[in-house]
């Protein structure tokens, strides 16, 4: 057989052929680029540090090009193609409005240092969208300097650091959930904070009277997701809050499951002093294979001064400016955050509108709540209070009885057409498979999804040995990971070594 | 108008499923005092085409100036092709790489991007990228924190403003020293024998005034001090500068903006992020490796993830989990549309233009070069006006001056940093030198 896909640009529609890389389809002297020609006297210079070589990076023509990346583009799953159930992630539906606001020639090609007077639009943006975050949040004011949700952790927490530094006490740890995502404890540790996991009670909640325990006057805060990675709402809230703030310390909201209470509740109300949200999750911006994301920190009034600065504002003549908060813990962004993300998400804010926002709250609570139902006969749910957006099962039974595991499951559902879901997270359930299906699922859709995981454990109850071998329709297998990190190609100049 | 599609009929038949009566019965277990209040104060529902309305009428509200700002963030020719990909939905739609055998699309244009970014700093791993050069900067600092154990920094006054302060900010959390050395003739000044032992050195290459910085003398006087040399880099450049790699550094980082981004007003671009193989294992952010699947066939698949916070949680690298995927890809696309030769002529270009017009303004009366030393293509001018005052003047005449230093380099009053693309026309730049005649005139 010829090399599949080969030098020339053809492709399978459907099935697993390999794709050459760029290094394999270059050829010498084969190009795409084209520029003016130098239009200007050409000056002869003779500039220090010039390279001896040219870089070798590969030679392509724009053809080739193209049909490389489109074949590369039909070998990934993404939201348009299908259910997404990737838990904590909220995978819902980017519309395409959002898109086309990004792509306006008006912010596309304005540079971060344009003077406020000839960005009144940007600074506008910006400031609408701060509005409408602060309302459903209850908080006062934000910045959109963060560029991402761990970003959005890190900038809170030197906020933190900043208001008890100029309260004159610095402290030195900060308390987390033991189901907490991974980024907590990892921005607490980068923020120069020891993070203590505070444990989970038999409800899958904080247990307040073992956080009792932890806090006293060296703890700066504590973070929490709410609902929390159980895709629980923590019914004590109230009281969480107030035991940190009678000890001094600050409570953080991160925003990773703010979809499940938009409109509905707000951190502000529950007693939270800073929020971040993500812009990617809640507010449908796409997730672009892993990023560009936003994490846009808002906080209460007493925090405003020490946001990262500069911020937008209204100045005395009434247009747009910036202003740099008094306190300003500084800059976390070189220019002023993914504004783009923030384009997208303010026309989806605009788009739904108060009612509208509420409404992704309800059905996300709903189709989860549902889906949850659906596949009760086979999947525990171990902590069993009303889930919220999301919800945490558990494959434990099902391996008891026949070995296949929740990451068999999840595989299982790739073939089936379906994203699989967030797998071995929370650490706190076993074989824990965490399914977020989102509000702009269609009932027939969650039915499709429930009955697909029902199926994939009907047929290993029946031959649990194919139930261990799934992926078969996908355009490669299992890959070796173990090999992958033995001997790391992590370049085509690494290949072959 | 919303984009959920559950009719009013559906929603009632999956509610009375579940044995409710209504919606709100989905949140009768949250507390009574968190609720939110019935009418908060937000917008009304927007249709399609009034949403399109409100942020074109937003969008209006900018100027289109022709542009000479750069600062690390650079007007270059998009190729059509670069917006034509990045615009797949399957790639846009995605998220991190999770599930390898449905993301090998995503996962193999990173491994390209890793790769190309390799090629051109000429060091042997490359991430799959981070938010930006100031937050690649930040990172390249941590990475040698905690690869020598040192606490001390020092950071080259000709690093970008914005990065230096982004560092600033992260430092004061963690108690880091940071030492700055100074610019003398527009390069900079290694005090080599400042203080305690840093644990990288940190540099621009061109620095932010333009001028290209002495290789040897920042990683000699790095290695000399057992420090890690660090290089935040112009990619555009590195199809005619020396690599950092080539130049003996250990870690290379920069904005990508340029490399596939528009402008955006700043973000998303993406940060480039390239070290030895000595430090592979302390990269920070996502790393794509290529492995076999089981059938034996090429794959491809996150890996090291033994750094990553999901796995190490406090322990961790980095914190960082998202990055800018897309904006890689982007970067992908237009690294391989400009091959080896097309990124040496869109640098070739850009210096020729750069020079071209420096030494026109450098004609006017008062008008004079800022800094000393070779440039590339970005440099500083002394003007005989307030700089503030003069960007606003030709803002109003079409173009976005450059940069003012002043409020960042006071020891450059009645600054200007002017950068220029290949994008800049003979016309564009004749009517810059134009104006700013004017402006002067009118000072």
């Amino acid at each position: 057989m010829p090399e599949p896909g080969g030098r020339a640009a053809s492709s399978p529609l459907v099935g697993g052929s390999a794709e050459p890389t760029l290094a394999a389809l270059s050829a010498e002297g084969r190009a795409a680029w084209s520029f003016p020609a130098l239009d200007v006297p050409e000056a002869a210079l003779d500039l220090p540090e010039a390279a001896a070589a040219l870089p070798p990076l590969p030679e392509v023509a724009e053809r080739d090009l193209v049909a490389h990346f489109t074949r590369l583009a039909q070998r990934s799953f993404g939201v348009d193609l299908g259910a997404y159930p990737l838990g904590s992630c909220t995978m819902k539906y980017n519309p395409k409005v959002c898109d086309w606001a990004a792509e306006l020639p008006g912010w596309r090609d304005l540079h971060p240092a344009t003077p406020p007077a000839f960005a009144q639009g940007a600074l506008a943006v910006l400031l609408e969208a701060e509005r409408i975050l602060c309302t459903l949040t209850g908080m006062a004011r934000a910045s959109f300097q963060p560029p991402a949700g761990a970003a959005g952790e890190m900038t809170g927490l030197l906020v933190m650091r900043a208001y008890h530094a100029s309260q004159g006490e610095p402290r030195s740890r900060v308390i987390i959930p033991d189901s907490a995502h991974g980024t907590n404890p990892a921005s607490v540790s980068l923020a120069g904070y020891e993070a203590v996991p505070v444990p989970s009670n038999e409800r899958g909640m904080v247990d307040l009277a073992a956080l009792r325990r932890l806090v006293d006057g060296g703890v700066a805060g504590l973070m929490l997701t709410n609902p929390n990675t159980l895709g629980l709402f923590e019914q004590e809230i109230t009281a969480i809050a107030a035991v940190v703030h009678e000890a001094g310390g600050l409570v953080y909201y991160d925003g990773a499951n703010l979809n499940a209470i938009l409109g509905v509740a707000r951190p502000g109300d529950m007693g939270f002093d800073i929020v971040h949200a993500n812009l990617h999750k809640t507010f449908a911006t796409p997730h672009g294979g892993g990023g560009p994301g936003a994490g846009p920190v808002a906080v209460a009034e007493h925090l405003a001064r020490f946001l990262p600065g500069p911020l937008p504002a209204m100045l005395p003549d009434g247009s747009l400016g910036w202003e740099m908060p008094p306190a300003s813990i500084g800059r976390v962004h070189g220019g002023h955050g993914n504004f783009l993300v923030v384009v997208r998400a303010l026309a989806y804010m605009r788009a739904l509108g108060g009612p509208g926002l509420r409404r992704v709250a309800e059905r996300s609570v709903l189709n989860a709540r549902y889906l949850k139902s659906l596949i009760a006969a086979e999947y525990d749910v171990p902590y069993g209070e009303p889930c919220m957006h999301e919800f945490v099962a558990s494959a434990a039974r099902l391996k008891r009885d026949t070995g296949v595991r929740a990451a068999d499951v999840a595989k299982a559902l790739l073939d089936l057409g379906f994203h699989a879901p967030t797998m071995y997270f929370p650490l706190i359930v076993e074989e824990a498979l965490m399914i977020e299906p989102t509000e702009t699922e269609s009932p027939e859709t969650v039915e499709a999804l429930g009955a697909a995981l029902l199926a994939i454990a009907r047929c290993a109850r029946e031959d649990p040995a194919a139930g261990h071998a799934h992926p078969h329709t996908t355009p490669v297998r299992r890959p070796d990971d173990a090999r992958a990190a033995r001997q790391p190609v992590l370049t085509w100049f690494m290949e072959g070594s | 108008m919303d984009f959920t599609p559950h009719t009013p009929a559906d929603v009632e038949r999956m509610l009375s499923a579940l044995g409710f009566g209504s919606v709100d019965d989905l949140f009768a277990h949250l507390p009574g005092e968190v609720r939110a209040p019935a009418s908060l104060d937000l917008p009304a529902p927007l249709a399609e085409a009034e949403v399109m309305g409100h942020l074109a009428g937003l969008a209006a509200r900018n100027a289109g100036l022709v542009c000479f700002a750069g600062g690390g963030i650079y007007d270059h020719f998009l190729p059509p092709v670069v917006r034509a990909l990045t615009l797949r939905p399957e790639f846009v739609t995605s998220y991190t790489p999770y599930q390898p055998e449905v993301s090998q699309g995503v996962l193999q244009a990173l491994y390209e991007y890793q790769s190309m970014v390799a090629a051109i700093t000429g060091l042997p791993v490359a991430n799959a990228s981070l938010y930006d050069g100031a937050t690649a900067a930040l990172e390249a600092v941590n990475l040698a924190v905690g690869a020598t154990g040192r606490r001390t920094v020092w950071v080259s006054r000709g690093l970008s403003p914005r990065a230096r302060e982004v560092v600033a900010t992260f430092a004061r959390a963690r108690d880091l020293t940071l030492v700055e050395h100074p610019l003398a003739g527009g390069r900079t000044s290694w005090q080599e024998g400042a203080g305690p032992d840093p644990a990288v050195v940190l540099f621009a290459q061109p620095n932010y005034l333009g001028v290209i910085e002495d290789y040897d003398a920042a990683v000699g006087v790095a290695h000399r001090r057992g420090a890690l040399a660090a290089a935040s880099v112009d990619p555009m450049l590195l199809g005619v500068l020396r690599s950092p790699g080539a130049a003996g550094c250990d870690l290379a980082v920069g904005d990508g903006q340029s490399l596939g981004s528009p402008l955006s007003f700043g973000g998303p671009g993406l940060g480039l992020f390239a070290t030895t193989s000595a430090l592979m294992r302390r990269i920070p952010g996502r790393l794509v490796g290529r492995t076999l699947d089981e059938d034996g066939r090429v794959a491809y698949t996150l890996t090291l993830r033994t750094r990553e916070q999901d796995i190490r949680r406090e322990k961790a690298s980095s914190n960082i989990c998202t990055n800018q995927g897309l904006n890689a890809l982007g970067a992908a696309v237009h690294l391989a549309w400009l091959g080896p030769r097309g990124l040496a002529e869109a640098g070739r270009l850009s210096i020729q233009k750069a020079h071209y017009l420096a030494d026109r303004l450098s004609r006017l009366p008062g008008v004079s070069p800022a800094a000393d030393g070779p440039f590339g293509r970005e440099f500083a001018l002394r003007l005989p006006a307030d700089p503030e005052v003069v960007v606003a003047a030709m803002a109003a005449r079409g173009y976005l001056a450059g940069i003012p230093l002043p409020a960042d380099y006071p020891e450059l009053p009645g600054s200007l940093l002017v950068a220029v693309t290949e994008k800049r026309t003979r016309a564009e730049l004749d009517g810059y030198a134009a104006a700013l005649e004017e402006v002067l005139q009118d000072a």
